[in-house]
């Protein structure tokens, strides 16, 4: 058998994820957390009147909780559940520091938990701040032109 | 046509075997017959790494103890695990006065010291050595995958790394043969899915296999079993598909060693267990005392093996694979 | 009360819409979790450049702005006010400026959950 008849054969019988499981899986729980965020909104905006600041807020609340999840062992065992529902919301980016940060401590919190806390969570801040000096050049040069 | 099947003819004998497990593997279908378990997986030690040293410090004392042998009295120490540099075996058996070799053949490791051992008994070049091997979950995840708080979900053909070591002592006397040895070839299929080892070492074991019946002149139905070390659900259907397609049926006999120390069903493992742990303790647990007693008469073991680093599955290359086989009977004494 | 309940019903819709469409990415494609990440991150602050997101932001609120998109969004947004507010420095100043609350938080709080926490063996 040639590689790629094998790798034919195999990607043909190896069973695959439950796509449509998944997704609903990650709908209800995404949704959720969503949700949970909006609600925190509502009732942040009875203190706060400014839409920008009381997003943030809620935010770094959603942070907050996702890293303690982590920290007590419980998230990995929901995201196991969740798929992309707890990745793409911005508890998925702060599991994937914390989670870095917790295991890397039996290094050091030099090498250990400080170089690898970036571990997984750097592509994120790199291509996302990278992504916006692109955005940037484009909008200070069509301030320029159009002013 | 090449000859690589090693009839050993000094007939080494497995004198004991010990096996440590962690708690899920405690959980599992074989649970009752481990030597020893902890329930968290630490072994009374501040990190995985070192946690996966004491089992195999426990494993060597167990099997030393078993055989009514002090280490002085070893010649050899051939170990390995899945940890970058074999550091597991290096760190844990330190304290052991024994000339040591550290081996390095991902989930074979097992069958390729325990093959070793005996091809240098057979020499004449030692007379007793012990052979090691072991995975811990939490450390090889640390190591090839993620964090273990990190949250993800796992592919239906992932397999789990299984939590333990297994120790054997090799010698001259004993209820258990090894009768034959064939190394394995490296086999790449060019499966480059690290959700999906069990299909990258499934031709490995097919090749083996198919020299060894070949060149052996033997049958599938001479054997009791035929024990595969961590090929998984996937792998194990993929073996007996193919080698039906080549007219070899081991349906009736196989076993895998990934499939015996989980349970699928409840356990939450997917495609079964891997790792150089899983078929030391399934072998040390149950196949070895099985075969001592005389239930099992013959059969032929397979370690698998993966050979790829996380940083050459980066770099976009396949996985190659090996598969070393030992041929174990009962013996009389 | 009442709007606040739809509030929260868009945010459930949008937020989990963001999900689906990440979750079968992965199952479907090659792409792995980290590459999905990254994407979603450019592609927030893509959406937020052309003008497409400030508007989902005012439907669905924390629906948009919880996904990592919403991450984009702010590093997008934050370039912008400070290109408005300083010029070219702004460039380099806007992006972090704008998600430095988020990321500032995730550090520190990571570092403190490291001093108290160890690793648990799974199950």
């Amino acid at each position: 058998m040639k590689n790629k008849e094998y790798v034919e054969y195999v990607s043909a019988r190896s069973k695959k994820s439950p796509i449509l499981m998944n997704a609903v899986r990650a709908f209800l729980i995404g949704g959720a957390i969503c949700s949970l965020g909006q609600a925190i909104f509502e009732f942040y905006s009875v203190f706060n009147s400014d839409i920008k600041e009381t997003q943030s807020l809620v935010s770094l609340t959603l942070i907050a909780i996702a890293i303690i999840l982590t920290g007590i062992g419980i998230f990995d065992n929901i995201a196991r559940v969740a798929g992309a529902g707890t990745l793409v919301p911005i508890t998925g980016f702060a599991n994937a520091v914390a989670s870095s940060a917790v295991d890397t401590k039996s290094e050091g919190f030099v090498m250990g938990v400080g170089a690898k806390i970036f571990s997984i969570s750097g592509p994120v801040i790199l291509f996302g701040t990278f992504s916006g000096v692109i955005y940037g050049v484009i909008y200070y040069i069509c301030s320029l032109i159009w002013g | 046509m090449e000859n690589n099947l090693i009839t050993l003819k000094s007939s080494p004998k497995i004198l004991s075997s010990y096996s440590v497990a962690g708690n899920k593997e405690h959980n599992g279908p074989l649970g009752n017959y481990y030597d020893e378990w902890c329930a968290d997986d630490k072994f009374g030690k501040s990190s995985w790494e070192k946690a996966e040293s004491e089992m195999q410090r426990r494993a060597l004392r167990g099997a030393l103890k078993k055989a009514s042998l002090s280490d002085c009295d070893l010649d050899l120490i051939l170990a390995g695990d899945l940890l970058n540099q074999c550091v597991s075996s290096t760190y844990g058996l330190a304290d052991y006065n024994v000339p040591y070799l550290g081996l390095y053949g991902a989930c074979s490791t097992c069958a390729e010291s325990i093959a070793l051992g005996a091809c240098l008994f057979d020499g004449g070049i030692i007379s007793k050595c012990g052979a090691i091997t072991s995975s811990h979950y939490c450390s090889s995840e640390r190591q090839f995958r993620y964090p273990l708080e990190y949250g993800g979900q796992r592919a239906p053909t992932a397999q789990w790394t299984t939590t333990g070591s297994g120790a054997f002592i090799i010698g001259e006397k004993g209820n258990v043969n090894i009768e034959q040895v064939m190394f394995g070839r490296i086999i790449d299929k060019g499966i480059s899915d690290i959700n999906n080892m069990g299909a990258a070492m499934a031709p490995a074991v097919i090749d083996t296999l198919v020299r060894y019946f070949d060149q052996s002149g033997t049958k599938p139905c001479d054997f009791d079993l035929i024990v595969t070390g961590d090929l998984g659900f996937e792998g194990s259907e993929i073996i007996k598909d193919l080698l039906l397609g080549e007219g070899i049926d081991v349906r009736k006999n196989h076993v895998d060693c990934g499939l015996m120390v989980f349970n699928r069903e409840t356990q939450d493992v997917h495609a079964g267990g891997s790792g150089c742990g899983c078929s030391a303790i399934a072998m040390a647990s149950t196949i070895i005392p099985n075969l001592s007693s005389g239930y099992l008469k013959d059969i032929l073991f397979l370690g698998t093996g993966a050979l790829m680093s996380p940083m050459t599955l980066f770099q976009g290359e396949t996985i190659p694979a090996v598969a070393h086989l030992i041929r174990l009977t009962h013996s009389e004494e | 009360m009442l709007d606040i309940i739809i509030n929260c019903l868009i945010a459930f819709l949008v937020g989990g819409a963001f999900c689906v469409i990440a979750q079968v990415l992965i199952d479907k494609t090659k792409l792995t979790p980290a590459r999905i990440l990254v994407f979603y991150v450019c592609l927030g602050v893509f959406l937020t450049a052309i003008g497409a997101y400030s508007p989902l932001v005012d439907i669905a609120g924390c629906g948009a702005t919880v996904p990592l998109t919403g991450f984009g969004y702010a590093i997008a947004n934050g370039v912008k006010t400070a290109i408005d507010e300083q010029g070219p420095l702004g460039i380099l100043t806007g992006g972090l400026t704008g998600t430095a609350g988020g990321i500032t938080a995730a550090l520190c709080l990571g570092l403190v959950v490291s001093l108290i926490f160890k690793s648990k063996p799974k199950r």
